[in-house]
């Protein structure tokens, strides 16, 4: 097949390949971008579908409650409530668990499965196994993840502390469900498989262990077709009330899936402000060439409309080169850009437990990411080609007015005489163009605040870990009780082999409002000699608890519009449920959680009890440490025991990993960034002066000192830019990280020097690379060839 | 006494199968403060010669030497060297830095010389001391050539070659480009070498050589030598 290629498709061809590499640098700006736009929205959108996927076929339920006993009765009124389709009840507890080979103590949730049938809600997708069949006591389905964490097989058995009494159960199988999509122990941060899992056992078996004939302390409801959650919550709390709930809550407070629903919100997040650099940089690349290039032509430009051809095909010879460099960049892209989105989604599959991964990219993400591209491009060089079209043939024809240069005020000093004729060159043309030069120290600096961001992340996660596990918790482990205990249990604790001291504090279910904001949060009662777990601060550091009033976080205080001095509703939802109004006496900063303090002996008097506890930190001989596990296993009261260690390791393992990935995508984005501005501008910056810089070397300058002329130019724009990034990444930080915090995690704005300085010092190696590629064409220059011709 | 010879220079530009021979073996010897005049047909090797002689460009076979050292198998550290120090150029299109002012283009040069006029002098020297702070945009065809004289003669080359520096210019604003340069030739005793296609401008040569095909034709010693000013085309 011969194709034949018209004289103006030939000379598009041409340009093209004589200009491969700054064509190259664009498309792969273009291409990052793409890439980031698609992957965001493709695995977004794969997080998202597999989650409704999820929840559709396995019944995950639209609003909870749990309460402490209530009878099964009940279970009727609730599904008369308008709006419910069905409603559920079981029998939901925290356990401890006893695995063989395992030290410590784990903790599960264990979940009721109805004795017969199978659950229309909240069931579970069994991956491995069978249900626990009719009238077994003794047979437990087993989360997957905790499973995998202890290699624990079918048949295989664990011990089960239920109501104080220890008992064997065996493994029958192995499930996910949709509640527990991301499985978090209560009052954790983060997954920890090993210590925290889910144990799903017949309906029977819990009734007769936790003393709940025909009673049930948790109910799922699921929703008519649209229906508001708000009125059903308000009449199923009404039901509730006697039996000692701790208020329903809609799906958006359930916490798997609130975890769930903000990935999908961050992915959106990164849908809209990193491929919005890229694509902006793409812009001002593109209208920086296209300048360039069809500055050099113009005199061909004026020879073609000579000819008789129109400005519209003019036009479109032009559009068709940039349309090239995007189509090559959306190409890139589309590749990069799925392979990341898979990436991603696999990653959603390592932090979340789905039974199955839904990525089905719809042809709109590719189809947004292709067209933000073209009209990126198309917009950054609509200046560039309106000015070929306009252009009228005969003024084509004669060269450009030369440019006029000024004296500035500073050349007419004293001062100026010390600044030698090249360095005076670099200024003037700085002067010049201000324009362009400052778009292209933008451009330097947004690839400098783009690896900033991807630097800073490690520091801020390091902030927080250090923060939460190292600077406001001193204890070596955290026992939790299955209810609180008088003061008393301190002394029986301390008594546990190893335990060198120990500090209680009372954690208790409440409300918290004002005006007509409320929140569930826990409250924590300290005592005022708290030393190993005391109220923190993050720049304040450890905080006397005020024996009177309430100490509340400032994303707390933020979300309830309180303030110092405010007094709030408070709403206990344990004991005697006292409420009443106490007033905020401190707000706090913290990373992680939203937590509310009073001093222990102000909390049992609001809670009208005895000075008791629940909770107690304590700090082990390290040598003993065996002992102490060992006699935990064998404590009744005792619900979970935490440790810090292990805390603070699952955290740097489950952050780090996942963020060390994005810092290397980012850093190799960001480089191709400064790469693409850099290049193009040493590039463009050639083109224009290679004749002046030519002339230079005929009048005897070495090639050092005219690479000094044209990549001192770069060298000052960078010096610029480096301040500028560092602020501009900052700023970006800052607003990701905003974007990014939850009520459990704000994650700290904190860019230490050195991560500033190894970004500076990244940009300058690019910038240097650039240079230095620039610099062997430099080299080449043909010092006759300048001489022959006028420009 | 002689200042730049040549012995056998010859150039030949291979383009696929076609050879053009620039240069066929070109023998020449210019004498301190002597002013000569390249003439001939367009295409007939004369800026090749000058871009050798000036150290631009290296010859496909051949010897130049300046006061007895060689220039051509020196590397491009010396050739710069050679250029910075001894050679001034002028161009037909005169060649200035748009960015810097007539002051500043002929400082260009003076900063990285030994022994310069200050670019005051300099452009005084060609008549240009009222234009010292202006752009090159701001000065006509012929000021801008003079610009290029001074900032070629500032550092007091030995050899001055100009390649067509009036080829851009009207009659009147030639001749004064001329007298600058003959003022130059006269004041410093500076070796010129002057490209052009003005047959008339020999006049004032103290030879003059004919090119053709690549060869110095014939070489004319002029016994009259007349002042710029007298002549006219
Ligand atoms: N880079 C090159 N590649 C190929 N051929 C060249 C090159 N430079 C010069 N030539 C050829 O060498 C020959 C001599 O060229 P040169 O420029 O020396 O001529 P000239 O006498 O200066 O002509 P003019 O008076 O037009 O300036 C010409 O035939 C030209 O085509
Ligand atoms: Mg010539």
């Amino acid at each position: 097949m011969v194709i034949k290629v018209s004289p103006l498709g030939r000379k598009l061809l041409r340009d093209l390949w004589r200009l491969k590499m700054q064509v190259l640098a664009i498309a792969l700006v273009i291409a990052s971008g793409v890439a980031l736009l698609i992957m965001a929205l493709t695995s977004g959108e794969a997080l998202r579908e597999t989650t409704n996927a999820y929840y559709e076929r396995y019944g995950f339920a639209d609003v909870f409650a749990s309460v402490k006993r209530a009878p099964e009765r009940l279970m009727e009124k609730i599904s008369r409530i308008p709006g419910v389709k069905r409603a559920e009840s079981r029998i939901v507890h925290i356990v401890t668990v006893d695995i063989s080979h395992f030290a410590e103590p784990a903790t599960a949730r264990v979940v009721s499965l109805p004795s017969s049938g199978v659950a229309s809600l909240n069931n579970i997708a069994l991956r491995k196994g069978r249900r626990p069949k009719r009238e077994r006591v003794d047979e437990a389905v087993i989360g997957e993840r905790f499973a995998v964490a202890h290699q624990l097989e079918i048949g295989d058995r664990i011990l089960v502390l239920l109501n104080g009494r220890q008992r064997p159960v065996f493994i029958v199988g192995v499930a996910l469900a949709p509640e527990f999509i991301y499985v978090i122990a209560p009052g954790g941060i983060m997954p920890d498989d090993q210590r925290f899992g889910v144990i799903w056992m017949n309906r029977d078996a819990l009734a007769g262990a936790f003393d709940m004939e025909e009673a049930f302390n948790d109910v799922s409801i699921s929703l008519t077709r649209g229906t508001d959650a708000e009125p059903v919550i308000d009449k199923l709390d009404a039901l509730l009330e006697r039996y000692g709930t701790v208020g329903a809550f809609a799906r958006d407070r359930q916490i798997s899936n609130r975890f769930v629903q903000n990935e999908i919100d961050q992915a959106a997040t990164m849908a809209v402000v990193l491929p919005a650099i890229f694509m902006a940089v793409a812009a001002f690349l593109t209208n920086m060439i296209m300048t360039r290039l069809i500055a050099t032509e113009r005199e061909e430009i004026g020879l073609f409309k000579a000819f008789g051809y129109s400005n519209a095909s003019i036009a479109w010879h032009y559009v068709k080169m940039v349309l090239a460099i995007a189509v090559l960049g959306i190409a890139a892209g589309f590749g990069l850009g799925s392979w990341l989105g898979q990436f991603m989604l696999q990653m959603y599959g390592e932090n979340f437990q789905f039974p199955f991964l839904i990525y089905r990219p719809s042809p709109q993400s590719f189809a947004i990411a292709a067209l933000v591209s073209v009209a990126a491009t198309l917009l950054g060089s609509m200046t560039a080609v309106r000015a070929a079209v306009i252009l009228p043939p005969a003024e084509a024809m004669r060269p450009p007015a030369p440019p006029t240069y000024h004296r500035s005020w500073f050349s007419k000093t004293k001062m100026a005489n010390a600044v030698d004729a090249p360095t005076r060159m670099i200024f003037r043309r700085l002067a010049r163009w201000p324009v362009s030069a400052a778009l292209s120290m933008f451009g330097i600096a947004l690839s400098l605040s783009v690896l900033l961001l991807a630097l800073q992340w490690d520091d801020a996660i390091n902030e927080m870990v250090d923060d939460f596990f190292f600077r406001s918790h001193h204890q070596d482990a955290t026992i939790s009780l299955f209810a609180a205990a008088p003061a008393r249990v301190l002394h029986d604790i301390s008594a546990l082999p190893g335990v060198m001291s120990v500090e209680g504090q009372r954690i208790v279910a409440a409300r918290i409002g004002h005006a007509h904001v409320v929140r569930r949060q826990a409250i924590v009662g300290v005592t005022g000699e708290a030393t190993l777990v005391p109220v923190h601060d993050v720049s304040r550091g450890a905080i006397a608890i005020p024996r009177e009033g309430v100490v509340i976080s400032s994303t707390l205080a933020d979300v309830l519009g309180v303030s110092y001095g405010d007094a709030v509703k408070l709403e206990i939802l344990e004991g005697r449920r006292p409420t009443g109004e106490i007033r905020v006496v401190d707000i706090i900063e913290t990373y992680i959680d939203t937590p509310i303090y009073m001093h222990l002996d102000a909390l049992s008097r609001v809670m009208r009890e005895s000075r008791q506890m629940n909770t107690v930190h304590v700090r082990i001989d390290a040598t003993r440490r065996h002992l102490f596990l060992a006699a935990l296993k064998e404590t009744p009261r005792l619900s979970a025991v935490s440790f810090r260690k292990a805390g603070v390791q699952m955290f740097r393992d489950t952050v780090e990993k996942n963020i060390m990935v994005f810092i290397g995508f980012y850093t190799i984005f960001s480089c191709l960034l400064a790469f693409g501005v850099i290049y193009n501008t040493l590039r463009i910056a050639l083109s224009e002066r290679g004749r002046e810089l030519a002339t230079l070397r005929v009048l005897g300058f070495s090639r050092a000192e005219v690479s000094y002329i044209l990549l001192g130019e770069s060298g000052v724009l960078v010096l610029v830019a480096l301040p500028v990034g560092i602020i501009c990444g900052i700023l970006l930080s800052g607003y990701i990280a905003e974007q990014f915090s939850t009520e459990l995690f704000r994650v700290p704005l904190l860019i230490k020097d050195a991560t500033a300085g190894i970004a500076a010092i990244g940009v300058v190696l690019t910038v240097s690379l650039c240079a230095l590629i620039v610099r062997r064409r430099l080299d080449q220059l043909d010092l006759i060839e300048v001489l022959k011709t006028r420009e | 006494m002689i200042a730049l010879s040549a012995r056998g220079l010859s150039k030949t530009y291979v383009m696929g199968e076609i050879k053009i021979d620039a240069l066929r073996a070109v023998d020449l010897d210019l004498y301190e403060g002597e002013l000569v005049v390249l003439l001939g047909p367009s295409g007939s090797g004369k800026s090749t010669l000058l871009n050798i002689l000036g150290g631009l460009d290296v010859p496909t076979a051949g010897t130049v030497t300046f006061r007895g050292a060689d220039i051509i198998g020196s590397s491009e550290a010396a050739l710069t060297g050679y250029r910075r120090d001894h050679v001034g150029f002028v161009f037909q299109f005169y060649n200035l830095i748009p960015s810097l002012t007539a002051r500043e283009n002929v400082a260009l040069v003076t900063e990285i010389s030994r022994d310069p006029f200050s670019p005051e002098d300099a452009l005084g020297l060609v008549g240009l001391e009222a234009r010292l702070d202006h752009f090159p945009a701001q000065l006509s065809g012929g000021e801008q050539q003079r610009v290029a004289i001074a900032r070629a003669i500032a550092k007091r080359p030995d050899i001055l070659l100009c390649d067509e520096p009036t080829g851009a210019l009207d009659s009147e604003t030639g001749l004064l480009v001329l007298e600058a340069l003959e003022r130059v030739n006269k004041e410093l005793h500076t070796t010129t070498a002057v490209i052009t296609h003005n047959a008339i401008i020999a006049d004032m040569a103290d030879r003059t050589f004919h090119f053709a095909d690549g060869r110095i034709a014939r070489t004319v010693i002029n016994d009259h030598k007349r002042a710029a000013r007298e002549m006219s085309w």
